[in-house]
């Protein structure tokens, strides 16, 4: 009966991007491509020490140069009015990367920290008046590696801005090593890797009086304009940020860092606006990074393979500021049931930024670390991996006691497997070889939290008398697609197809949303835009029944239908349209906001998936090619299979980076990163990798938001690093126990 | 990516040595359209795009000639815009992202980029589509471990290789109009 017919379908449709056109005709401007008449731009100067003194600084050349308009040093720059204190940026309040300003003072606390702000009225004037500082520097000893620190270890109580104990536990540790009948342990090291999206971070400031406006590469528009705010001493009122185009975050833009005030600061000076890029070399030093790790594991059985016991220990070095570790033993403290537990966090104060959010930021190092040892475990135990993992699947949260909000692990399990052709596998390392390639494969589990902001999330949805809607929040899409899953939540909520519905971001001065960080947005943004949408809707339901002119008076508002606009109640109809219309309404809008539900608390909130690699290892020449990785995820209700597969895709392969590629090297002497360029700081280019199989496993999620969507943005990486290296061990025998897995270790 | 720049007139490297090192007037073809601009001779074509002529689809994701995103056309062949001086490409035709669709209609890479979910941020990709449209001209794109070699100047750090892959193959088999 076409009177009760659903409103058609947007979500779960693969729409292609909304801003598509945009971005391959070239018209989508990022944060450094604003066109604003007199622009200046601004070229920072970074401390070529670790750490110590500016002595002296000789700026009398580059204010010479021709086109410059100020030198602004520690010496001349004014001073900032707060520092906020760092705090996760979903957490919606202002959100420093480091409790530390630069160019307040003479100190250096690490290399490239900036120490002189240039502005010139071209991008080559104002580079090469940078060149023309001269810096004098008294330096100081300086500690940039875990093996320069290691003795001055300490155990601090909490990491992460105070959200996560250093120390946490369940059960007996000892007792629980005591009962194993098998024991696995090994010591794991990581590489910093930084994140590089390809858009460089950029800030274009403009002042109107006593009114700025910050063009900003951000995940986040309110972090940045709070942050700003905070620094400079200014009404936030005073502080929009706008943002429609940023070119890839991976966690670089998920906090804030300097020269978005520096850009304010200097347009200030200037008069004029000013665009700052950072130029690739200084994005290694700009805007945090994932530290140098090393995570040692103790993995306790029983013979049939039940998990006794998990030691799990981290240390890593952190700047001078705050006590910043990735959470690292999370999602591996939860994944499986095991009774005892210890996870404790060990830092080591260092002249380096605070690290900070990078892909998947402490789950897929933590995971890499237990995964491997699961993958010996089983080894030693002689059963196959997958089995090894069923065995200790856990129905509730194991660090609460919580039921799981959904799950489908089993699924990804059994069906990544099919898809995979798992069961085939030959569990004896080194008895596969094609020609000079030995192969192997490979498996990890995947889990990543859901995590939930603590404030509103908002938006606004408004509909005019021609039928078409824009729906607003102030959310940037930095790559996720979120603007196009907005519209398709919004027209299927209103009730109209999604070429009638628009969605409008990036800006603060749209409804609120916090910073879309740790693969939150999709679920607390699609909340927020359901709610508006749905308010919306019932506004004009209400309406229409409630009015003697429309077709729908007196109908039960519980019975009435929308679809493409036209609300339906039996054989009773009349468009959004007709009723503004008839009624001389230019417009109805609603505004909606949503807060997760306390009862989220009592249960454990993960998406789960299962990871699955093939490698062939070059046996003389030792190179490690993924012929094939296959990834099962249960993310809850997904929005666009297309865009969503596109996430995985991409987390996926940034495994594949952290596992055969990316690293920085620290010089230990001179204190600075050795290979901060993309020639040198590898990630993944087209040849490196395979065409990657999704599955996507269908769970129903009532609990953590309205449209049961638990996000993808990071999932996919966690895991693939693990079943890369059990890949690696099982083709060749070798049991690495670093990342990447570089050729050298296959010699 | 061409392994020299393009190579200069006799006239050409005659102004070159009588301007600069201040500003010049120089004159460029791009997407068909002779523009002016005075620029100091230290300027890039990528620059004088970007800051000088507002064409910004070309991207600057390095300015060292590692990531690709300010691949253009210099006549017949492709180049890095970061790498590449201004001033040399007078009396050449440069042809950039923006010069790709055809009153209004767009490329059939750019469709196909679009269709195939081939990118996720959008800032690579203009240099990515760049390099897949010279690619095909090229005769590059026979299979898959052709078309990986050939575009692995082109970093995409949102990792949307496979479907990149899926793009170009889709034009070359002319499955898209």
């Amino acid at each position: 009966m076409t009177a009760t017919a659903p409103p058609a379908p947007a979500i779960g449709q693969s729409l292609d991007r909304v801003d598509g056109r945009q971005k391959v005709t070239g018209a989508a401007r990022y944060s450094a491509e604003i066109p604003l008449h007199g622009i200046a731009y601004a070229h920072l100067v970074g401390a070529r020490i670790a750490g110590g003194r500016i002595t002296a600084v000789d700026a009398g050349a580059a204010r010479a140069a021709d086109g410059v308009l100020a030198v602004l040093t520690h010496e001349n720059l004014e001073k900032i009015a707060s520092l906020p204190p760092l705090l996760p940026s979903l957490a919606g309040s202002a959100a420093p990367g480091q409790t530390f300003f630069p160019m307040q003072d003479a100190t250096v606390h690490y290399a490239g920290q900036p120490v002189a702000v240039v502005v010139a009225d071209t991008h080559e004037r104002a580079r090469h008046a940078a060149s023309l500082v001269r810096v004098r520097y008294e330096e100081s000893s300086s500690v940039t590696t875990i093996d320069q620190g290691r003795d001055q270890a300490y155990e601090p109580e909490a990491i992460f801005a105070d959200f996560i104990p250093g120390r946490s536990g369940r059960g007996d540790i000892e007792a629980g090593i005591a009962q194993a009948e098998a024991l696995v342990q090994g010591e794991f090291s990581y590489a910093a890797n930084h994140h590089n999206p390809i858009e460089p971070s950029a800030t274009t400031a403009q002042w109107d009086g006593d009114e700025l406006v910050l063009h900003d590469a951000t995940q986040g528009v309110n972090a940045t304009r709070l942050t700003v705010a905070a620094l400079l001493g200014l009404p936030i009122t005073k502080v929009r940020v706008v943002s429609h185009f940023v070119g890839g975050s991976f966690g670089s833009k998920a906090m804030i860092w300097h020269h978005p005030a520096l850009a304010a600061m200097a347009a200030r000076e200037v008069g004029r606006p000013v665009k700052l890029s950072l130029t690739r070399e200084q994005m290694f030093t700009s805007c945090g990074h994932r530290e140098e790790q090393e995570q040692r594991i103790t993995l306790g059985a029983t013979r049939d393979g039940k998990l006794t016991a998990l030691r799990h220990h981290k240390l890593s070095p952190t700047s001078p500021f705050d006590h910043w570790a990735e959470p690292s033993l999370g999602v591996a403290s939860q994944i499986y049931g095991c009774p005892h537990y210890e996870g404790v966090y060990r830092l080591i104060r260092a002249n380096t930024m605070t690290p900070t959010f990078t892909r998947c930021p402490g789950e897929a190092s933590g995971m890499h670390a237990l995964e491997c040892s699961m993958d010996e475990l089983a080894q030693q135990l002689g059963l196959d991996p997958l089995e090894l993992r069923l065995r200790n699947i856990s129905d509730t949260d194991p660090a609460t006691g919580h039921p799981w909000s959904s799950s489908g692990l089993k699924e990804c399990y059994e069906r990544g497997a099919a898809r995979f052709g798992w069961h085939d596998r030959d569990p004896e390392p080194g008895r596969r070889r094609e020609g000079h390639w030995l192969i192997g494969t490979g498996m990890a589990t995947a889990g990543y939290p859901v995590y939930q902001p603590n404030n509103p999330q908002r938006a606004r949805a408004r509909i005019y008398a021609d039928g078409t809607a824009v729906v607003q929040a102030a959310t940037p899409d930095f790559g996720t697609g979120v603007a196009t899953v907005m519209t398709q939540v919004a027209a299927e909520t209103l009730g109209i197809s999604v070429d009638r519905c628009r969605f409008e971001n990036g800006d603060t001065d749209l409804p609120n949303i916090s910073a879309a960080v740790g693969s939150s947005g999709a679920g607390m943004i699609s909340a927020a835009v359901h709610t508006a949408a749905k308010a919306l809707r019932d506004q004009l339901v209400t309406r229409a029944v409630a009015d003697s002119g429309s077709p729908l008076h007196g109908a039960d508002p519980a019975t009435v239908t929308v679809r493409d606009g036209v609300m339906t109640a039996g054989s009773d109809a009349e468009s959004y349209a007709d009723l503004l219309r008839r009624n001389f309404q230019p417009d109805a809008e609603a505004s909606g906001a949503w807060m997760p539900a306390e009862a989220t608390e009592q249960y454990g909130m993960m998406t789960f998936g299962a990871q699955f690699a093939e490698v062939a290892v070059d046996a003389e020449l030792g190179l490690i090619r993924v012929r094939r990785l296959t990834g099962a995820f249960a993310p809850g209700r997904v929005l666009n299979p297309k865009t969503c597969r596109s996430q995985l895709i991409g987390g996926m392969l940034w495994g594949l980076g952290q596992a055969l590629l990316e690293s920085n090297r620290m010089q230990p002497r001179t204190g600075r990163w050795a290979n901060s360029n993309l020639g040198e700081y590898l990630i993944a280019v087209n040849a490196d990798v395979p065409d990657v199989d999704i599955e996507l496993v269908d769970v129903e999620d009532r609990i953590v938001n309205p449209l049961g969507v638990k996000g993808v943005g990071e999932v996919g990486q966690v895991g693939v690093s693990a079943a890369i290296a059990n890949a690696v061990h099982h083709a060749t025998g070798r049991r690495v126990r670093k990342v990447p897995i570089t050729i050298e270790d296959m010699l | 990516m061409s392994a020299q720049g393009p190579a200069l007139g006799e006239r050409q490297r005659a102004a070159i040595e009588e301007r600069g090192p201040g500003p010049v007037g120089v004159t460029l073809s791009v997407n068909g359209e002779e523009r002016s601009l005075e620029i100091e001779p230290r300027v890039s074509l990528l620059d004088a795009l970007r800051e000088h002529l507002e064409l910004t689809g070309a991207k600057k994701g390095c300015d060292q000639g590692t990531c690709g995103a300010c691949t253009v056309r210099v006549d017949d062949r492709r180049v890095l815009a970061c790498l590449t001086l201004a001033m040399t490409c007078e009396g050449r035709e440069v042809t950039t992202v923006e010069g790709l669709a055809e009153h209004g209609e767009l490329h059939a890479m750019q469709r196909a980029f679009i269709a195939e979910d081939a990118f996720q941020c959008g800032y690579c990709t203009p240099g990515q589509i760049m390099s897949a449209v010279a690619l095909l001209e090229e005769g590059h794109a026979g299979d898959d471990a052709e078309i990986k070699e050939w575009m692995s100047g082109n970093l995409c750090r949102c990792a949307a290789y496979p479907h990149i892959r899926a793009a170009i193959r889709s034009v070359r088999d002319g499955q898209r109009r």
